[in-house]
């Protein structure tokens, strides 16, 4: 789950890490009081999107007073960005931030990620702030400072003096880098982030650090124990049939090709995106319906499906295992009714009870095109969409 | 001869009297699995179908001399049990569980780093060596004993891999899934060294997909280290950046961990590639001989 510059701020904000003072608005009445609020003088006006990029896409703006806030925030909110992480379609704003401004003596890139080789928490700094740290670890690898913290111990403070001095820092700020670390490791650890980015975190020419943008990613898995986090989730953010998927427990990731895919697992549901492409078409979704699919959850999944307008048609392909072939059937048959299916449609089962399954299909009366194997399966739909 | 499992394991199941432990230790206990005792706190003293079941794994162990443990404990539960099991120096500990938080993952690991357990998993379907026992959630009908080995970051992939090498009359020495979390126990390297010193396994069937890089660490061993046949897949050719497919490890993040990078170092290894799904079978096939 992801959040909001904003949001992202109150949180570390919560653990002592610096940041500026700021406030979120959606009118640009809002703006301007927020402005005046922060003193009258220079403030950063920042649309919060879901996406990164926002600077060179003309989402963040520098004003000089009140006004001038008021009017950046006019322009951007409803104003679609278009960020090189948005997609073509850009992202519709519709709330902004408005920021103190700060004195840059130099940017930074601090970040947090578990580094799936060692299985451990791994800050990464780097001095080449504002860019991209993939951009970076491409271009200059040795530019990325890396610390792999002992979960056992947590984070060392000479740990966080290796980061500061390797980095460069005036010796007056050493110890505030240090501090800064501990409160962002600290907050990583017990909001079960995932990802978190501080880039630019700045030096200030007071010799402050502070972070200048913030982006948090949560690990879905533990938003169980963190109900005020799921708080923070915006769904409008995100994509509609995804979070319509999402309330019935299905894994859907909408794509731009021209079949759908019901799937059980989600190895299997990837293999069945490559292979549909293998024949020549492109996949509309991944979509695993997971290992106990009943005859509703079948249902709200071809509903989802055969809302993308995109979708010429479906390609349901089960392995039961645990799932029984009959129980899917079944399901795929009241979801065919129900929905009035009206594009082609090739089931491929295959495992526990399938003979059963296949019966139930062949008896229906409705126009379902039986597959074999999986090849069968793509050649036939690819075939279908393409008559 | 096999790998992990054999017709000597003796298997707990952590969380039995829960409806996924109660469903999949009776599978296995039909396969033939010797499902020796069950642990579910507050339930000791009691029984599942015959099976005993204590209060802790330490008794557990202590009372019936299980080596294995598979577990089906809810995700909130599953790394304390997962550390329950490796105090209680149960060799091999198999976790089913999906949805664990990673950072759970990560303390769990610590914790295993000295300690004489091996896991597998989590979020996957569990270890198999067909004909002799199967630990985990696979219809244990697809396989057949034989010597080909399978490797998999996926649960319903690695069947249809199976059922392909089944069709053809290939058979299978074990069949291993290790699990589609970003943080795991065992890795593709570790079960590879395993199938490389088996002398039944005569070749290996390797399903990889998107995300981290523990596909291009499994090339790397295959070209320092293996003499056996090895056929690769790597599932999400197709899948977009920055989405999560799935299974929580699989994501391609800041541009690494594209299934291109991953065929292109099993490809450098001299892996065949498997191009197609429903060519893992035949892919295999054509490698051995």
């Amino acid at each position: 789950m992801n959040i909001h510059e904003y949001q992202a701020k109150d949180v570390l904000r919560k653990y002592g890490v610096a940041v500026l003072e700021g406030k979120v608005v959606t009118t640009p009445d809002e703006a301007e009081a927020a402005a005046q609020d922060l003193g009258g003088g220079l403030c950063v006006v920042k649309a919060q999107i879901h996406a990164g990029g926002r600077g060179k896409a003309g989402g963040v703006k520098l004003a000089q007073t009140p006004q001038e806030a008021r009017a950046y925030a006019q322009a951007l909110l409803g104003s679609t960005l278009v960020t090189h992480q948005t997609g073509p379609e850009g992202k519709e704003v519709h709330k902004v931030f408005i920021e103190q401004g700060c004195d840059i003596e130099k940017e930074f890139y601090l970040g947090i990620v578990i580094d799936r080789t060692t299985s451990r928490v791994t800050i990464m700094a780097s001095s080449e702030g504002g860019v991209e740290i993939e951009e970076v670890a491409e271009r200059a690898p040795e530019k990325i400072l890396r610390a792999t913290i002992d979960p056992a111990v947590g984070f060392g403070d000479f740990q966080g003096r290796q980061l500061a001095y390797g980095l460069g820092l005036p010796k007056v700020s050493v110890n505030k880098a240090v501090a800064f670390m501990r409160g962002l490791y600290k907050a990583f650890t017990e909001c079960d982030a995932s990802m978190m980015e501080i880039n630019p975190l700045v030096l200030t020419k007071a010799g402050d650090l502070v972070a200048l943008d913030a982006k948090i990613g949560f690990d879905d898995n533990a938003l169980f124990r963190h109900a005020d986090i799921r708080e923070l989730r915006d769904v409008s953010e995100e994509n509609d049939k995804e979070v319509a998927a999402s309330e019935f427990d299905l894994n859907y990731i909408a794509l731009d090709g021209s079949i759908g895919c019901m799937v059980n697992g989600a190895g299997l549901a990837m293999a069945t995106m490559d292979i549909i492409k293998h024949y020549g078409a492109e996949p509309a979704n991944f979509l695993d319906v997971g290992g106990g699919a009943t005859t509703e959850k079948v249902t709200e999944a071809f509903k989802i499906i055969l809302s993308d307008k995109k979708v010429k048609g479906v390609l349901v392909n089960i392995f039961g295992g645990i799932m029984r072939c009959d129980v899917v059937a079944n399901g795929v048959v009241e979801a065919a009714r129900q929905v009035n299916l009206s594009i082609p449609l090739v089931v491929r089962l295959e495992g526990t009870n399938v003979e059963l399954g296949k019966k139930i299909l062949a008896e229906s009366g409705l126009d379902i095109i039986a597959a074999d194997d999986l090849a069968d399966a793509a050649k036939k739909v690819v075939a279908a969409i393409s008559a | 001869m096999s790998i992990l499992v054999d017709k000597n394991t003796k298997v707990l199941t952590q969380g039995i009297t829960g409806s996924t432990g109660q469903l999949h230790t009776r599978g296995c206990q039909e396969y033939g699995t010797q499902m020796v005792a069950g642990v579910t706190p507050g339930r000791g003293g009691t029984d599942f179908e015959g099976i005993p079941i204590f209060n802790t794994v330490a008794q557990a162990v202590q009372e019936t001399g299980a080596n294995a443990t598979v577990i089906y404990v809810p995700p909130p539960f599953a790394a304390d049990a997962i550390m329950e099991a490796a105090d209680a120096e149960v060799a091999l500990v198999i976790c089913i569980t999906e949805g664990i938080p990673v950072l759970d993952m990560v303390r769990v690991k610590r914790y295993l780093d000295g300690r004489h357990s091996r896991l597998i998993g989590p979020n996957c379907p569990g270890v198999i060596t067909p004909g002799a026992c199967k630990i985990g959630i696979m219809p244990g009908y697809i396989h057949t004993p034989g010597s080909i080995g399978v490797v998999s970051r996926s649960g319903t992939l690695t069947y249809e891999a199976v059922h392909q090498l089944t069709q053809l009359g290939i058979g299978q020495s074990s069949c291993v899934g290790i699990g589609g979390d970003p943080v795991n126990g065992t890795s593709f390297v570790d079960v590879l060294r395993l199938f490389q010193d088996d002398p039944q396994t005569e070749g290996v069937v390797l399903i990889g997909e998107i995300g981290g890089s523990a596909e291009e660490d499994a090339a790397t061993f295959i070209k320092e280290h293996m003499t056996k046949p090895v056929a690769a897949f790597i599932a999400g050719q197709t899948a977009p950046k920055g989405k999560r497919m799935g299974h929580a490890g699989a994501i391609i993040a800041g541009g690494k961990g594209t299934a291109a990078e991953k065929v292109q170092a099993f490809r450098d290894a001299g892996v065949s590639i498997i191009l197609s799904p429903a060519e893992m079978g035949t892919t295999m096939a054509a490698a051995l001989v």
